[in-house]
């Protein structure tokens, strides 16, 4: 079986030749960057990026995902919405995940993906409706919904071995569609997270597993979750192709993304990206990250705020002003204005709710519990 | 017709759907070239190759989760866990994700999958082989559970799993995969699911079991008939959704009950279909509901197993209790 031998200093070849051990394998890890924190290009921009007008949607996306966090944060604070995780600081990874993926690709992630899944045609409104306690958010009832998308994932990794059967029912119809599955720091350190990467990769599934990497597992840091130098590095192990992205540089997660989604479609196997990106707000509402994280790594992650970057970038590109921004920022307000009217004028669902999906047709088992509900407000 | 043993009839009723339906793929450990380590998938990987007859890694929670993938992708996915004592990783994706992805998206997607199992003791296999862990997925709302404990019914209502919209648990018990041969028809006709099924009838007392446990319900209802005693023996077959319909109608025939599973008693199906007796058969009843179980004790290796498992001795005791009472 042919094997590749690490090569030796020559005056030591003849030695290391008889060396009972021998390299059989090297790897390497990138990171991509297009972006500095300062919003000045640092490499050559691949082709969808050398107009900046083409950003401005990504950009707009961005804004629209911080300003939502803002309001559901305000809402909970006030009583009207139930524990809420904001994506703070992380809207260039979840926004670039969004604009990368076609509709005919399919989304599975956890419970931080807001921003891509505004960007994929699901309604603000019905985001509200379920962190405000009603199933009914996850229906993806729009006419933009991306009706294959899985709900939320709140339990964690357990949607990466789902991401493995999706992709697995693509290859089976032949379909140039791709699953992305996203997930957290802690999440690459589940044993689903393992089964699913090494399952892809026997298999070569149009699958793209995107690791955002916030730094921050609710209170447990990177350092502690992996010994790993990256994570990017643990699709090694599975055989498939690994890489690093600056998650805070929306040109560069957007271009990893549609390489790595585009060698998917082709049925060129499944790759593991890690976005690197920060935390900037507490777990969920429900948490207070001041007990574990100091002010001051905060402070220093606050400067590097993806948003801001990609301003400075478009603004001195010349093709964002403060006028743009005043005006994005009032559109959005009004959109946001709409959404929580929606939101909050939904009547309360009907009691028997509980029982309508639970399966197809409700089993004869149910139906004594099912009429014993009272009927209550109507859905 | 042919004499066929269970885990024929499984092979059966998984070739016949394969067939039938090209939405359906089975996948699991060693089911593919190998044809399943008690053989239930033989022969399936050449007649509907490896896209359709899948070999996975050794990962039962990829398993469980892929299946529910290809399910919310209109597959039918029909998985198997190679013994029920190793689908407990498995178990978070049927209980967080396969019994609720209906539900927790109105109906947007659904989850027709199935999840194959062989459980049960008496076959004198290694530890954790041997278990009946039933109660733990019982308990699910939105999941089925179903054991079937003869050949046409584990073709039929196999067949009927595979179809069925939602997603079935399906425990065959190890026990009964080559003890003793039936006459079933490849006719592609499921049985009923949420149904249980009276396998004999009798007026004085009421056997109610399921899985392996109805080899022996059955031989001391045999034995009963010579005496003159009539006892009728229910086979549950879908432990949930429960058909009490079936077992009160019975059970306000006879007056009399004995519950009868290899599972330990604590909290387990007898303790459920107890619970509903009282509730609403209590004034049917001439004497209290009997259980004969597996003890609440760690299942024993080979050597004490049969000690464990109930034995028609201590079902007609049971019974013979019951009928002196009252």
């Amino acid at each position: 079986m042919p094997r590749s031998v690490e090569f030796a200093p020559a005056r030591r070849a003849a030695r290391r030749d008889r060396d009972a051990r021998q390299c059989v394998a090297r790897f390497e890890v990138y990171c991509t960057r297009f972006l500095d924190h300062d919003g000045r290009v640092v490499a050559d921009l691949p082709p969808f990026a050398r107009d900046a007008r083409a950003l401005l949607p990504m950009y707009r996306a961005m804004a629209l995902t911080r300003q939502f966090d803002q309001r559901a944060v305000a809402l909970q604070r006030t009583g009207r919405l139930g524990t809420y995780p904001s994506s703070y600081g992380q809207e260039a990874a979840e926004v670039a995940i969004g604009a990368a993926m076609t509709r005919a690709d399919v989304l599975l992630g956890t419970y931080r993906e807001t921003g891509a899944m505004l960007f994929r045609g699901v309604e603000m409104h019905e985001i509200l409706l379920y962190w405000g306690g009603d199933e009914r958010g996850m229906a993806y009832a729009g006419a933009q919904a991306p009706r294959e998308d899985f709900p939320i994932g709140v339990p964690i990794a357990t949607h990466a071995p789902q991401a493995v059967g999706v992709a697995y029912a693509f290859k089976l119809r032949n379909e140039p569609r791709a699953a992305v599955c996203v997930l957290g720091d802690g999440g690459s350190s589940k044993g689903e997270f393992y089964e699913a990467l090494n399952a892809a990769g026997v298999w070569q599934l149009p699958v793209v597993f995107v690791i955002v990497n916030n730094g921050w597992a609710i209170s447990v840091p990177r350092e502690t979750q992996s010994r790993a130098q990256t994570l990017a590095q643990k699709a090694i192990a599975a055989g498939i192709e690994g890489e690093q992205v600056d998650g805070n540089d929306a040109i560069a997660v957007y271009d990893v993304l549609d390489r790595a989604l585009a060698k998917a479609r082709r049925g060129e196997g499944p790759h593991l990206i890690e976005a690197l990106t920060y935390r900037l707000s507490d777990h969920t509402t429900a948490d207070d990250a001041r007990r574990y994280r100091a002010p001051a790594e905060v402070e220093r992650q606050r400067a590097l705020d993806p948003l801001l970057r990609l301003r400075t970038y478009l603004t001195r590109e010349g093709v964002w002003n403060d006028a743009d921004e005043d005006l994005l920022r009032a559109e959005h307000d009004a959109r946001l204005e709409q959404a929580v009217n929606t939101y909050l004028a939904a009547d309360a669902p009907r009691p028997s709710a509980m029982f309508e999906h639970l399966f197809e047709r409700l089993p004869a088992a149910l139906q004594g519990q099912r009429d014993s509900v009272s009927e209550g407000p109507s859905e | 017709m042919n004499e066929i043993t269970l885990v024929e009839a499984v092979n059966l009723a998984l070739a016949s759907e394969l067939a039938a339906d090209p939405r359906v793929v089975v996948l699991g450990e060693d089911v593919g070239v190998n044809g399943g380590v008690f053989r239930a998938t033989a022969g399936l990987l050449e007649r509907f190759g490896k896209d359709r007859v899948i070999d996975t890694p050794l990962a039962e929670s990829l398993i469980a989760g892929m299946s529910v993938g290809l399910a919310a992708q209109g597959f039918r996915p029909v998985a198997e866990i190679q013994f029920m004592g190793f689908i407990y990783s498995a178990i978070d994706q049927l209980l967080s994700h396969a019994s609720r992805l209906r539900n927790r998206t109105r109906g947007r997607l659904t989850c027709p999958l199935v999840l194959r199992t062989p459980f049960g003791g008496g076959i004198h296999a290694p530890e954790h082989h041997s278990e009946s862990t039933e109660a733990l997925l019982a308990h699910v709302p939105g999941l089925r559970v179903v054991v079937p404990s003869s050949p046409a019914r584990a073709y039929g209502l196999l067949l009927a799993a595979i179809r069925d919209p939602d997603p079935v648990v399906f425990l065959e018990p190890t026990r009964l995969y080559r003890l003793g041969k039936e006459g079933v028809r490849d006719s592609g006709e499921a049985l009923p699911l949420d149904t249980c099924f009276v396998l004999r009838d009798g007026g004085d007392i009421t056997l109610v079991t399921w899985g392996a446990a109805v080899r022996e319900t059955l031989a001391v209802a045999d034995a009963l008939a010579n005496e003159g005693i009539g006892a009728e023996v229910i086979d549950v077959a879908t432990l949930a959704p429960l058909d009490m319909p079936t077992i009160l109608e019975s059970v306000g025939k006879t007056g009399r009950c004995v519950i009868v599973h290899e599972a330990a008693r604590n909290v387990g199906v007898g303790a459920e279909i107890a619970a509903r007796l009282a509730d609403e058969g209590l004034l049917t009843l001439h004497a209290p509901v009997k259980r004969v179980t597996g003890y609440d004790t760690v299942m024993p290796l080979g050597k004490l197993e049969q000690e464990y498992l109930p034995q028609t001795g201590r079902i007609e005791a049971a019974v013979r209790e019951l009928l002196e009472a009252a």
